[in-house]
């Protein structure tokens, strides 16, 4: 009987065997393919040329990762401590950005960046930009914010951060008040039970943000095209360029695809053994 | 905790929020612009939000967007929740790693998902193409459209395809929670288990149902990535319009576009939030 309701479920399976399954054997087949076909490693050999770009995608996806940790754990923290009614405001209000699609407030930035751009003319208008020039005897008419690196992190940081924060919140919103109670009646001061509580039991909700944080950074490709101008090509400008782009090459596009894939998901596997440790420690 | 500390997290607080909130409120802004330019005020006018309606493509790329996430919202809700019961009620040995298919499309990176499915819809083509030449040629009953694009079909195949984990991932969780001697319950007093399933386990799940649906209706909406490998030619959603602009200059009229639908969103979350509240309040007092 039990088995028979289990039936429920062979649509799903064959959906996903069409359409999750099925798509990730074609990269790897096409990976694997040479452009005239047959069997060929080339592909693979070929992106040695493109070193630069994984470093830089990767690290830059790292900063950005931390600055979201930095920036969300305390904001997940701060909300979980306020009253009932304001915490679901401010969830609501996490969210809510996410709703105006995240290529129109990314386009936002640029007009705030720009080199003619709103925070430039409001430095110029409260005279930030003179006071430096009669000071440091410089030429400054602008701060040059847009199409750098620190401007693509940013971008980064902006659309992912409630990605960091919702899971982190829940794991602490969700969190037994007793426990702290008990650690506090136990002597802890309230750093300790940050400490020794409050941070181990989070971790799950660390490491979930910090993968749906780190994945959409370093594959990214819209956020370097519009905040970073053409010199701040990334892995996922890389693919795209490969796909639809001006170097139609969808064999070596893929390699790339599945490369990406790997480190991830090593990345994130090693992350979670780490976590698991981690909580496997807190229960003893 | 000292009055300071909580003073400064405040102020803290208010400075991210000020941070997620500073590119929409420009972009609101200057939607009322009366000038091309996005860095210069030139004074009020609503003419933007009059020509927005007389642009096809923007209108067009608004319903697309629409439709696909709402259709692709009420496909994947529908399939989740029902895969969500068929896992289950299955065994531990088949649904984990059910279950970690299903969560491949939440951890894979967007583009690799869109590169992928791009993959497998052209080579579906490129394989349909050869058969429908071939029925074609050998018989002449019907005729089978022998090119096919990717189109709308397609990006509603790519939303549903990374909406219903989320979906599936809501629901669970209530399954587990819910006394399952509810439904002994039920069809002891006499419901088949279809009856027990409506009655009884639908109404314990809704929860989890809503918020799945809601988090796959976000999802849909703010995709980008998937549905610009996934189009084509043949549709194209708000966001690939944004994006094609990007190479020249983007009109002010999506900045009215957008300006509306978050004002539209705002005010629905608003009405759902204060009834919320105000029924929570409600029971809260009959409590008492």
């Amino acid at each position: 009987m039990k088995n028979k309701r289990s039936l429920f479920a062979v649509p799903y399976v064959g959906w996903m065997a069409l359409f999750v399954v099925a798509p990730i054997v074609m990269v790897v087949i096409y990976a694997f393919t040479a452009a005239g076909g047959g069997l060929t490693l080339e592909n693979f050999s070929r992106m040695g040329s493109y070193a630069v770009v994984f470093t830089r995608s990767f690290h830059l996806a790292l900063i950005a990762t931390a600055i979201c940790l930095l920036i969300g754990y305390p904001v997940a923290y701060m909300i979980s401590r306020e009253g009932p009614g304001l915490q679901r405001v401010a969830m609501m209000l996490v969210m809510l950005p996410m709703w105006m699609n995240f290529l129109l407030r990314t386009y936002s930035w640029m007009s705030i960046l720009e080199n003619t751009g709103l925070l430039n003319r409001f430095f110029s208008a409260i005279g930030l930009f003179k006071l430096l020039n009669t000071v440091f005897g410089t030429d400054l008419e602008y701060f040059a914010m847009i199409n750098t690196k620190g401007a693509v992190v940013l971008g980064m940081v902006y659309n992912y951060l409630p990605f960091m924060i919702l899971p982190i919140y829940s794991v602490i919103a969700k969190m037994d008040g007793s426990l702290l109670e008990a650690a506090r009646d136990l002597g802890a001061n309230s750093f300790g039970v940050f400490r020794k509580v409050i941070l181990p039991l989070s971790l799950p909700g660390v490491l979930s943000g910090v993968t749906m944080v780190f994945v959409p950074s370093v594959s990214t490709f819209a956020i370097s095209k519009l905040l970073g101008g053409s010199n701040e090509l990334l892995l996922g400008d890389l693919i795209e360029q490969q796909f639809l782009g001006t170097a139609y090459n969808p064999y070596l596009g893929s390699a790339i695809a599945l490369v990406m894939m790997v480190i991830v998901v090593v990345c994130m596997a090693l992350m979670n053994r780490f976590g698991e440790g981690e909580e496997q420690a807190v229960m003893l | 905790m000292k009055k300071g500390g909580i003073f400064l997290n405040r102020v803290f607080m208010a400075l991210v929020f000020l941070f997620l909130y500073a590119p929409i409120f420009v972009l609101i802004v200057f939607s009322f612009n009366d000038s091309k330019s996005r860095t210069v005020w030139n004074g009020f006018t609503l003419r933007w939000y009059v020509e927005l309606l007389q642009d096809r493509q923007i209108m067009n790329a608004l319903s697309t967007t629409l439709l696909v996430s709402l259709l692709a919202t009420v496909i994947a809700t529908a399939a989740g929740t029902m895969a969500a019961v068929g896992f289950f009620n299955m065994k531990k040995r088949w649904r984990s790693p059910l279950l970690a298919i299903n969560s491949i499309p939440m951890t894979n990176a967007d583009i690799v998902t869109g590169v992928s499915l791009c993959l497998l819809f052209v080579a579906f083509f490129g394989g349909w193409e050869t058969f429908a030449r071939w029925l074609n040629g050998a018989q002449s009953l019907f005729h089978l459209p022998a090119r096919l694009h990717m189109g709308f079909g397609t990006l509603l195949i790519a939303h549903v395809t990374f909406n219903i984990p989320y979906v599936l991932l809501n629901v669970m969780p209530k399954l587990r929670q819910m006394d399952k001697n509810l439904i002994d319950a039920a069809q002891d007093l006499g419901c088949t288990w279809m009856q027990a399933f409506w009655k009884v386990v639908l109404p314990e799940i809704k929860p989890g149902i809503v918020s799945g649906a809601l988090i796959a209706f976000t999802m849909s909406v703010d995709d980008f990535i998937i549905s610009y490998f996934t189009a084509g030619s043949g549709a194209s959603t708000l966001a690939m319009v944004v994006y094609g602009m990007t190479k020249l200059r983007i009109s002010p009229k999506i900045n009215a576009i957008s300006s509306l639908l978050f004002i539209t969103v705002l005010t629905l979350l608003v009405i759902v939030n204060v009834r919320e509240a105000r029924q929570e309040k409600q029971i809260a007092q009959r409590r008492l």
